[in-house]
């Protein structure tokens, strides 16, 4: 696409149906009726009902399981243990490594989590199952954990090398500083919350594996579902028409999906399972707690010389994670010294896994506060620092920035905010009990891209239709689409149906790093650009087409109806002239994908997360940026903080919707809110077990804790970075947000808080 | 399949009758009794469903009582305006509780019987030992997670906070329950673990709450509730504090004051030290918050809950200074 094409579609954004258009999501009415059939909502004659035992112990070996009780309840059909449950193969893991030959067992023998599945109970009803999961009888030989990064046998952990990021000399740079500032900020574990729990239902016909299931990442999925039962890839159907929030923890097959499909195969007949509210604290991973230190030496006029810092985080004793910590620290500010490393610790907990903008989150917090921080040591305006130190192009890759609209979005927040009228001291804003305080942080996320495909029908009707296998798990992959397709054919917006989340439609990668807009936009603008390419062909060319001998090389359609561009010919609709043609319906699927990748490639591409594109490929550095102006009221006796105003400045490239978009970047302000303020896991350090796994225990802001927010795109077309012009959303509105807040709970108070989350016993 | 009968009972007499059946259990808008049976703390023989015996939802209030029935549904309560003039501590301790959704269902009387949110208390999977379950087994908060954990009231056998809010309430203006042969203080019906901490309640086998009385006065129309917490909604309190106030004719001295305490305590916890301190003297703010200090001698923290110590007092010295600023 030019530039110009571009230009030409943003400018038509007044349509609501068009690319750019405030059309409201088309799965909403469905949603707010019921009428949305989740995946597991989903009801099958002979539908058993599987439970999970968890592990009470945080590590040890299960020395023996007493099945007897819960095997003759009432309605039990199967009780499986890592002795019964059958034999799986080990899967490939999410970059497609090949794995190591020997048999998975998703039921444990060791146990490295408290909560760690150790057998499961299947019965003909749920109550019948949960009764009788309460009768297994667990023996445990128990040895000590490692409960978190602050365990004195924790250690300092492995070193990460991969994210190990140097220029200049920072530690002498940093040592021969006038200013110098030095802190470490410590983020808890955290965790996803979506409000449609994990769970799935498995049922088997013959080699043929159905799997209802909410995910990120159907082709991923029924890749593992496929490795673990030694069956053909193409054998495994994945069908998940809604997801109730994901936030990164639904883009892979995990243990208790292993149990239930395993079940279902060796009782020959479906099985439902679904996880408890604690039992989605347990099993799979949150963000994993992260501890940084962020040294920042600067000369007296505030210019950076040098940044040093360190990140740990904590990892599984049987997984890997890694958090990268120095994501946003070594490219939000110039800097000609820089130095990071990061370690990663094992404890006994569930792998860890993404959360919302994983890495750039915490990384976010360091550097962020740690700026601030700078700015006060110096006197000089927080905003007026992040200026002097503006990056002019991206510091570590020394390449441009595709698109770069920062500096527009601390101009134009601040100007939305009223910052010019923030009052300079530390503890000097009050109404009444409640100190006032400001703050800014920045915020960035890179823009992941990938290779998609996607199949559009235009039928005889006049009306299309879009298929992939990708998803909708809020963020409005339905409408998006449809736009696309209808802006691209020509057709009204309501006369194009979008069919996503199962796997037998045209295949698409993981919904995840805020990629899928970018990648499937794309994709159906190019195979909406063929069906119409072909529909324009034949009617240009077959006899029977009004249009036949028409002087003209081509054709438009706007409006469903199709016309020779100097309109010098006949006019007539879609649909009219598709029944002159005799055409039942034009199909295309078109790709993304280079024509030299091979078969294997192709798959890869779309199971794995190993073919996407660095942000940093070519001559650009492609990220999305923001600019987020909190206020807060902190109350003097109660250190209670309440986040009063926030006015937000973002860059997402060209809005695709700005209506969900927007409806995007707050509901990541709003996460932001929770973690600044609410959010932590807390471990009881003599059972490594979370107590608090539940949404009465685990604080999440309600409405009440919500101000209005204002966002402003200031975001422009970034032709680098998507075909439309788009880059990433839905994890940029969170990042940038808890230092923000932490920077205004010093301006309000005076007292730096740098672990989260900002509770009022560290005010008090 | 955990099996239990369930009994529906017409009359407060068949409600009584069925209530002293071995295990048996009432059932009234079902917020507590649902939630500790899906827990796997309540485990009833018999459920005996009272929600439709007619005439208990009853609210009647003049100037010198309120009588609420014990069916009666929180936001009815909250919302009634009698009870909005005369008892505002009352109808503000109830909106800030729960949730919308929760106050919609609960009733008054089974919101007495509410228990304590400790997370060891509501995790027996997990957590075997906890003496309010299982007398004698242990205490399992004691050196674990006691962010929320009571600081007043507590003994080795039990650390574990009330969470309620109307309780804290009535018990700072006397209200009573009636329990149809007798009646007695609220404040005396909550008992404190000391060395049982399974026994929360003054109530036999039988025994049915009817309703709940509250005395009228000038400090309860004259009263606030004040809660603070970590989040602005449905949250328990990190303390939490109903206060009364009446003031001599020169509009300064304190003639009565009532003061009773939530989230810090075992139980809802009358701060009678900071009422007798401040009886007579004069509305001053140096002078409240030393004696709001008061409420929490003998308190004793397990470390994450120590900060209650300084936020308790704190929060009655606010209600009591707000009061002091409305006519």
């Amino acid at each position: 696409m030019t530039v110009h094409e571009m230009k030409h579609a943003a400018s038509d954004s007044a349509r609501l149906e068009a690319v750019g258009g405030r059309l409201s999501r088309v799965d909403g009415p469905a949603k707010i009726t019921g009428a949305a059939h989740y995946a597991f909502e989903q009801r099958l004659e002979g539908l058993t009902h599987a439970v999970l035992v968890g592990a009470t112990i945080a590590a040890g070996k299960v020395t023996a399981i007493d099945t007897r009780a819960a095997e003759t309840a009432p309605g039990v059909l199967a009780v499986l243990t890592p002795d019964t449950i059958m034999a799986l193969k080990t899967a490939s893991d999410w970059f497609g490594t090949p794995p190591p030959d020997r048999p998975y067992c998703p039921l444990a023998r060791e146990v490295t989590f408290s909560g760690q599945h150790v057998a499961a109970v299947v019965a003909e009803t749920f109550e019948q199952a949960v009764a009788a999961a309460a009768l297994v009888k667990v023996w445990y030989d128990e040895t000590p954990a490692i409960v978190d990064l602050s365990d004195g046998n924790a250690g300092d952990g492995i070193a990460i090398d991969a994210m190990t990021k140097e220029w200049g000399d920072a530690e002498a740079a940093f040592a021969e500083a006038p200013v110098r500032v030095c802190a470490a900020y410590n983020t808890p574990r955290e965790f996803q919350v979506a409000m449609e729990p994990h769970g799935l239902i498995a049922r088997w016909q013959g080699d043929q594996l159905t799997i209802w299931e909410p995910s990120q990442w159907l082709d991923g999925m029924a890749r593992t579902y496929a490795e673990w039962f030694g069956i053909p890839f193409e054998n495994v159907r994945l069908v998940s028409p809604y997801i109730g929030g994901g936030f990164g923890s639904k883009a892979l097959a995990l243990a208790h999906s292993a149990v239930a499909a395993a079940a279902a195969r060796m009782l020959g007949r479906p099985v439902k399972l679904v996880l408890t509210r604690p039992q989605n604290f347990t099993s799979y991973g949150g963000r994993a707690a992260t501890r940084q230190t962020v040294a920042i030496g600067a000369d007296r006029q505030g210019k950076i010389q040098s940044i040093v810092h360190r990140g740990v985080n904590e990892t599984a004793v049987d997984g890997m994670w890694v958090e990268p910590l120095g994501s946003v620290t070594s490219i939000m500010y110039a800097t000609p010294n820089f130095s990071s490393k990061q370690n990663v610790v094992r404890v006994n907990t569930v792998v860890p896994g993404a959360k919302r903008a994983p890495g750039e989150n915490p990384s976010a917090f360091g550097i962020e506060c740690a700026i601030d921080e700078l700015a006060y040591e110096l006197g000089l305006d927080p905003l007026e620092i992040r200026l002097i130190n503006y990056a002019e192009r991206d510091p570590h890759a020394k390449k441009a920035w595709s698109t770069r609209q920062l500096r527009e979005a601390f101009a134009t927040g601040a100007e939305a905010f009223g910052w010019a009228k923030r009052s300079r001291e530390p503890r000097s804003m009050r109404d009444g009990h409640q100190l006032v305080g400001w703050g800014v942080a920045a915020g960035t996320y890179p823009v992941r891209r990938a290779y998609g495909e996607a199949m559009v029908k235009l039928l005889s009707d006049g009306s299309a239709e879009v298929e992939s296998s990708s998803i909708d798990m809020g963020q409005g992959t339905y409408t998006i689409l449809a736009q696309t397709a209808a802006e691209t054919l020509g057709v009204p917006v309501e006369k194009v149906s979008v069919k996503l989340g199962d796997s037998r439609l045209a295949r698409a990668g993981v919904t995840g790093g805020s990629r899928l807009a970018g990648v499937m936009t794309g994709a159906v603008y190019k195979a909406a650009g063929q069906a119409l390419d072909e529909l324009i062909g034949l009617a240009l060319s077959d006899p029977r087409s009004p249009f036949h001998g028409l002087q003209a090389n081509t054709l438009v359609v706007k409006d469903g109806r199709i016309a020779s561009p100097r309109g010098d010919g006949p006019e007539l609709s879609v649909a009219e002239l598709m029944g002159m043609l005799g055409c039942e319906k034009i199909e295309a699927k078109g790709d993304t994908v280079p024509a030299s990748f091979t078969r294997e490639q192709r798959y890869n591409n779309y199971t794995t997360i190993a073919m996407a594109l660095p942000h940093t490929e070519g001559d650009y550095s492609r990220h999305s940026w923001c600019a987020h102006f909190v206020e807060v009221r902190v109350d003097e006796d109660f250190g209670t903080v309440r986040v009063s105003r926030v006015v937000s400045a973002l860059d997402s490239g060209r809005l695709y919707n700005p209506k969900l978009a927007e409806s995007q970047w707050k509901g990541g302000i709003i996460m932001g809110i929770g973690q600044a303020l609410l959010e932590e896991g807390i471990v009881d350090r003599r059972h490594g077990r979370i107590v608090n796994g539940n949404l009465a225990d685990y604080m999440l802001p309600t409405n009440a804790d919500i101000p209005d927010i204002q966002t402003i795109s200031v975001g422009i077309p970034d032709p680098h970075s998507s075909a439309l012009g788009g880059k990433g959303v839905g994890e940029l509105g969170i990042v940038g947000v808890a230092p923000a807040i932490a920077n205004a709970v010093f301006h309000a108070t005076g007292k730096r808080v740098r672990d989260l989350p900002i509770t009022l016993e560290k005010l008090i | 399949m955990r099996d239990f009968a369930y009994l529906r009972a017409d009359s407060v007499e068949a409600a009584r009758n069925a209530a002293a059946l071995p295990g048996a259990m009432l059932l009234a808008g079902g917020t507590t009794l649902v939630d500790l049976a899906k827990c796997g703390v309540a485990e009833p023989a018999t459920v005996v469903d009272i929600s439709h015996i007619e005439g208990l939802d009853a609210i009647d209030v003049s100037a010198e009582r309120a009588v609420i029935g014990a069916l009666a549904r929180m936001s009815h309560v909250a919302d009634h305006p009698q009870v909005k003039s005369h008892f505002p501590a009352v109808s503000e301790a109830l909106w800030q509780a729960a949730s919308a959704q929760l106050r919609n269902m609960a009733t008054i009387g089974g919101n007495l019987m509410q228990r304590t949110r400790c997370p060891y208390f509501r995790d027996p999977q997990n957590f075997p030992a906890c003496n309010k379950r299982a007398p004698g087994s242990g205490c399992s908060a004691i050196g674990g997670v006691t962010r929320g954990h009571a600081v007043l009231g507590v003994s080795e056998a039990c650390i574990a906070t009330y969470p309620g809010d109307l309780a804290i309430a009535l018990v700072a203006f006397d209200a009573e329950a009636d329990l149809g042969d007798r009646k007695l203080k609220v404040e005396d019906f909550f008992l404190a673990p000391g060395a049982t901490a399974e026994r929360e309640h003054d109530i036999r086998p039988g025994e049915v709450i009817t309703a709940i009385e509250i005395p009228g006065s000038a400090a309860a129309r004259r009263s606030t509730y004040l809660k603070v917490r970590d989040r602005q909604s449905y949250e328990f309190a990190a303390a939490s504090a109903a206060v009364g106030l009446e003031l001599e004719g020169d509009g300064r001295t304190i003639r009565d004051i009532r003061v009773a305490l939530g989230g810090v305590a075992t139980k809802p916890w009358r701060a009678r030290a900071v009422e007798e301190a401040l009886k007579g003297k004069p509305l001053d703010e140096e002078i409240v918050r030393k004696a709001s200090e008061l409420a929490m001698e003998g308190a004793v923290d397990h470390g994450a809950n120590h900060y209650k110590i300084a936020l308790a007092p704190r929060v009655i010295a606010r209600a009591i200074l707000k009061l002091g600023e409305t006519a």
